[in-house]
C-alpha cells in the first residue's frame, strides 16, 4: 500500500467535510454481522462524525437523542470488491469510456489508475447501490503489464475525495488472456522473458534508486521497483494451470508479493499454491465458460478455501454485457456452491480489507472506523433480497424501499 | 449390409417395445410441493405420469394412484413444470451471413450439434424446452427451432412441431436497434432497417397473392422461393417473429411492423419495456425479459433494470424471461425471475414468466409449461424454494423420462462445471456475429 503525499491534504479536507455532513446515525438491525466477533442478534451501531461510535446488542447501547435511526433485518460492513474495472471501464462500452486497457503497448507499469478513475461514473454508483462501498479498481487484464490498479469507495464525486490506496498493484496478464493487437508479446514464452527482464531492470533501478549516484528518473522502472522492494503487489491474472505455475515460478525468482487473480483451473494446482502461499482473488463465480475459462467452475472457490487458500471475490472485467458484475452475486453463487457462509462475508470485508493492508479503515464494524454500513432486508446472498440502506463515511448515500 | 441393416431394425425395434414397456407403468411422484403454474398450488401433492403425459395431479387425497403405480417419494421437494426458454443459443450453431441482411431461407435447424455440452448445461438448468435462434446481427438471421432438450443423436429427435400439417417447428429471428446495423449490405440507420423488412414484407404479400391466386392449381403457383415460402407463412400466422429490441423506440417500431403486416411477434430482451408498458400492453404482443446483473455493456443495455417484470406485470403485459444463453446461463434461468421478485414481482408471475408464458410465445401451451392432466410430462424436481439461490434442480424430466439427475456424477457436472466439462461452448468471432445475443 502506498499513498501518494500529494492527497493527503486532499483526503483530509474531505474527511472534514464529510464529518460537516454526516448526521449522527444509530443501525438498528435483527442480525449485525460485525465480521468482529460473532454475529450480534438485535444489534446496534452508532455512528458518529463519519466513524463508527459503538457496536452492540440493544440491551447494551443506548440510542442518544438526535440519532436518525435506520432498520433491517441484516446489517453488514460496506462490502470490498476485490477486483474490478469500474471507474475506468464505464457503463457504455464506448472507445471514449473504455480506460481499463491502453492498447498502445503491452507493458506499461507507469499507467496510473488515479489518472483515468471517473468516480461519477455510472457503474461505480450502479455497485454502490448493491452495498459494494469499497473497490480494488484499475487497469484490466489483457496486456502483459496494463498499469497500476487503486482502491476507492463507490461514493465520492472525485477520485480524491473517494481514494483509499492510490497505488496497489501492478496489473499483469499471463497466457492467452493476453489480448491480440499487439506487436509482441505474441506467445507465452515471449511474455515471460520480457516480464522477466523488466524485472531484473527494476530490481537494479530499486537497488541505485537510493544510492549515492541514482539513475534519472524512469516511471516504468520506479513502478517495477516498487513492485521488487514489496511497496506494491504483482496483480496476475492468469485461468490455466500452467500460467499460474509460471507466476508462481516468477514469484520464487523474484520475491514480489503476488496475488492471483481470475484462477480458474486453481483446483487442479491447489497444493502448489498453498505452498506458495498465494492469496487468490477468485474469477466472478459465474464467469461464462469459453476459451481460458473453459473450465472454471462453481464450486473452485469452496475447493480453494478448503485446502487452506485465502479466498477473496471479485466482480472483474467483463468486455460486453453485464458491463460489471457484483461481487456480493458472485459470492452468493460460491455460497450456494460450498463455500462457507460466514467465510465469505469475511471474505467480502475482513479478509479483502487485510489482504490490501486498509483494515485500519474498513472491514469490518468496529470503533474508530469508517461508518461504511450496509442494510440488508434479508439473506445478502438471497436473490430476492436488496439493500435498503448503503452508509458510506457516515453519510446515507443510498436509499431504496 | 442387409443382414446388418436387419440387426439395426431388431435392435432398434426391442428397444422401442422395451421403452413402450417401461413406459406403461405409471409413476407417481409423492409428497412434494408442486407448483402447476396454473395457479394451483399442493403443499403435499401428487404427480402421476405414464406414457410420458402428465396423468393426474393434485393434493394428495385427492389423486388417485393407479394400482401397480411405481411410487416415488418426494417429500420435502418441490416439483414445478419445466423450464421453457424462449431465447437460447445452445446447441452451437448459426445463421445467416453478412452477405445480406434478411435470411428468411436460412435454418439454424441445419447447424446445431444435438450432442453439445450446452445442452446438457441448460439441463441441469431444468431448462427442458428451448426456442434456439440464430443472432442479432442481422436484421433477419433465419429460422429458429423449438426443441425439447432430450437425449438425441440427431436435432430431428428434439424437434417439437407447433404445426404439423406444415412441418412448422420454430418461429423466425429478426432484430433492430444497433445490432444489425453496419457496412452495406447491413443498414446504417434505423430508418434503413425498417424499411429494408417492409420492403420484403411487402414482396411476400404479392407472393402469397399470387399463392392465393393459384387457389391450389399447380401450374398457377409462383416458382418457389424459400425466402418467400417462409415469410408466407409468418404473414399467414403460423410461425412468430422473435424480434431482439432494446430501446424504447425501437420496440414501438417492432410493434409498428408487426401491425402493418399483422404478423405474430415476441419482442425479446426489452430492456427499455419499462418506458413504454403501456404501448406495449395495447398492443398485445408478448414481451420476453433478458435479466443482466448491470445495465449497460452496449448502449441500448444502459437503462436496464430489474424492476422490467414488474412494471410489465402491473401494466398487465404478457412476458416471460429468457436467458440468451450464453449472454446469461441456462444454469441459472431460475435467478432471472427471482430478479423480478426482488422488485417487487409477484412469485405467482414469477412461475409462469419461466414456463407457461415462454409456451405461449412458442405456440406450446397445449403440451408444455404447465403441469396439468394431458400435458406432456416435462417437470423438474427441486430442492426447495424455486427462487432461492440454495435450491439446487435435483432431477430433469422430459416425456416422463428422467434426462438429467444431479445423483449421478456424470450429470452433475454440467450444474457446477470443472475440467473439461463443457468442451464445445464457444463465444468467438464467428459466434458474436451469428449467435452474438443480447
Amino acid at each position: 500500500m502506498k499513498v501518494l503525499k500529494l492527497f493527503v491534504p486532499v483526503c483530509l479536507m474531505f474527511a472534514c467535510i464529510a464529518t460537516d455532513a454526516a448526521a449522527q446515525i444509530a443501525v438498528k438491525g435483527e442480525t449485525v454481522y460485525t465480521m468482529d466477533g460473532d454475529p450480534i442478534r438485535d444489534g446496534v451501531v452508532l455512528i458518529r462524525d463519519g466513524k463508527i461510535e459503538r457496536v452492540g446488542t440493544a440491551g447494551s447501547v443506548s440510542i442518544p437523542d438526535g440519532y436518525d435511526v435506520h432498520e433491517a433485518k441484516v446489517v453488514t460492513p460496506g462490502l470490498i470488491d476485490s477486483r474490478s474495472v469500474v471507474g475506468l471501464a464505464g457503463i457504455l462500452n464506448q472507445d471514449h469510456d473504455q480506460d481499463q486497457i491502453e492498447m498502445s503497448n503491452a507493458f506499461q507499469p507507469d499507467l496510473r489508475a488515479i489518472d483515468a478513475f471517473n468516480a461519477r461514473e455510472d457503474l461505480v454508483k450502479f455497485l454502490l447501490g448493491k452495498g459494494i462501498t469499497t473497490v480494488h479498481t484499475g487497469h484490466g487484464p489483457g496486456a502483459l503489464v496494463s498499469g497500476q490498479t487503486m482502491i476507492a469507495k463507490t461514493a465520492g464525486n472525485t477520485v480524491e475525495q473517494s481514494l483509499v490506496d492510490s497505488t496497489t498493484a501492478i496489473a499483469i496478464t499471463l497466457g492467452a488472456g493476453i489480448r491480440g493487437g499487439y506487436s509482441t508479446p505474441g506467445t507465452r514464452a515471449k511474455s515471460v522473458a520480457m516480464l522477466r527482464q523488466n524485472l531484473i531492470e527494476g530490481q537494479d533501478y530499486a537497488k541505485n534508486r537510493n544510492s549515492d549516484n541514482p539513475p534519472s528518473r524512469n516511471l516504468g522502472r520506479e513502478s517495477m521497483a516498487d513492485l521488487i522492494d514489496g511497496k506494491i503487489y504483482a496483480l496476475i491474472h492468469v485461468q490455466r494451470a500452467q500460467d499460474i505455475m509460471t507466476a508462481i515460478r516468477l514469484q520464487k525468482e523474484f520475491g514480489f508479493r503476488m496475488l492471483l487473480e481470475g484462477a480458474a483451473e486453481a483446483y487442479l494446482v491447489k497444493d502448489e499454491i498453498k505452498e506458495a502461499g498465494v492469496p487468490v482473488i477468485i474469477h466472478p463465480t459465474m464467469v461464462r465458460t469459453w476459451g481460458e475459462t473453459q473450465n472454471a467452475g462453481f464450486k473452485t472457490a469452496a475447493k480453494l478455501k478448503e485446502a487452506g487458500i485465502p479466498v477473496v471475490f471479485q466482480s472483474g472485467y467483463e468486455g460486453y454485457v453485464p458491463k460489471t458484475r457484483v461481487v456480493l452475486f458472485e459470492a452468493a453463487i460460491a455460497v450456494a456452491n460450498g463455500f462457507g457462509y460466514e467465510d465469505a462475508l469475511q471474505a467480502l470485508t475482513i479478509d479483502a480489507a487485510a489482504l490490501f493492508g486498509i483494515d485500519d479503515r474498513v472491514g469490518s464494524l468496529e470503533t474508530g472506523k469508517d461508518a461504511d454500513v450496509v442494510l440488508f432486508n434479508g439473506d445478502p446472498f438471497e436473490y430476492t433480497t436488496k439493500a435498503t440502506r448503503v452508509i458510506v463515511n457516515g453519510n446515507v448515500v443510498y436509499e431504496k424501499d | 449390409m442387409k443382414i446388418f441393416r436387419i440387426l439395426i431394425l431388431l435392435v432398434a425395434s426391442i428397444w422401442f417395445t422395451a421403452t413402450l414397456h417401461a413406459q406403461d407403468t405409471a409413476k407417481a411422484f409423492i409428497g412434494a410441493e408442486i407448483i402447476t403454474a396454473t395457479g394451483d398450488q399442493y403443499d403435499d401433492g401428487v404427480l402421476v405420469v405414464r406414457n410420458g403425459i402428465i396423468e393426474s395431479v393434485g393434493a394428495r387425497g385427492q389423486v388417485t394412484i393407479p394400482s401397480g403405480a411405481e411410487q416415488i417419494d418426494v417429500s420435502g421437494k418441490v416439483i414445478m413444470p419445466g423450464l421453457v426458454d424462449p431465447h437460447s443459443h445452445i446447441g452451437g450453431g448459426d445463421g445467416g451471413d453478412r452477405s445480406a441482411s434478411l435470411h428468411p431461407d436460412v435454418r439454424i435447424l441445419d447447424t446445431i450439434d444435438p450432442r453439445s455440452d450446452t445442452i446438457r448445461r441448460a439441463l441441469a438448468g431444468g431448462v427442458t424446452t428451448a426456442n434456439v435462434m440464430p443472432g442479432s446481427g442481422l436484421l433477419m438471421s433465419g429460422q429458429t427451432v423449438y426443441i425439447k432438450l432430450r437425449p438425441a443423436n440427431t436435432i430431428e429427435e428434439m424437434l417439437v412441431y407447433v404445426d404439423e400439417e406444415n412441418g412448422i417447428y420454430g418461429g423466425i429471428k429478426m432484430a433492430n436497434g444497433t445490432n444489425p446495423l453496419g457496412q452495406s449490405p447491413a443498414p446504417g440507420t434505423r430508418a434503413r432497417s425498417a424499411a429494408l423488412v417492409r420492403n420484403l414484407f411487402i414482396q411476400a404479400q404479392e407472393y402469397k397473392k399470387k399463392m392465393d391466386e393459384a387457389g391450389g392449381d399447380e401450374e398457377k403457383m409462383p416458382s418457389r422461393d424459400l425466402q418467400m415460402e417462409t415469410l408466407v407463412e409468418v404473414l399467414e400466422g403460423k410461425r412468430h417473429v422473435h424480434n431482439h429490441t432494446h430501446r424504447h423506440d425501437d420496440i414501438l417500431t417492432a410493434i409498428r411492423l408487426a401491425d402493418e403486416f399483422g404478423y405474430r411477434m415476441v419482442l425479446h430482451h426489452v430492456t427499455e419495456a419499462w418506458k413504454v408498458a403501456e404501448e406495449i400492453a395495447r398492443s398485445g404482443y408478448p414481451a420476453s425479459i433478458i435479466v443482466l446483473d448491470s445495465p449497460g455493456g452496449k448502449l441500448e443495455a444502459e437503462h436496464l433494470y430489474y424492476e422490467t417484470g414488474r412494471v410489465l406485470e402491473e401494466a398487465g403485459v404478457d412476458f416471460g424471461y429468457h436467458t440468451d444463453d450464453s449472454v446469461t446461463d441456462s444454469r441459472l434461468f431460475l435467478r432471472s425471475a427471482a430478479f423480478g421478485i426482488r422488485e417487487g414481482m409477484s412469485r405467482e408471475k414469477a412461475v409462469e414468466s419461466l414456463t407457461i408464458a415462454n409456451a405461449r410465445m412458442m405456440d406450446m401451451e397445449d403440451r408444455v409449461g404447465s403441469l396439468e392432466t394431458g400435458k406432456d410430462a416435462d417437470f423438474i424436481i427441486l430442492s426447495g424454494d424455486p427462487f432461492s439461490v440454495y435450491t439446487k434442480v435435483l432431477q430433469t424430466w422430459i416425456d416422463g423420462e428422467k434426462v438429467w439427475d444431479r445423483e449421478n456424477p456424470e450429470d452433475r457436472k454440467y450444474a457446477t462445471g470443472g475440467y473439461n466439462v463443457i468442451q464445445r461452448a464457444s463465444f468467438g468471432h464467428h459466434d458474436h456475429l451469428n449467435a452474438g445475443g443480447n
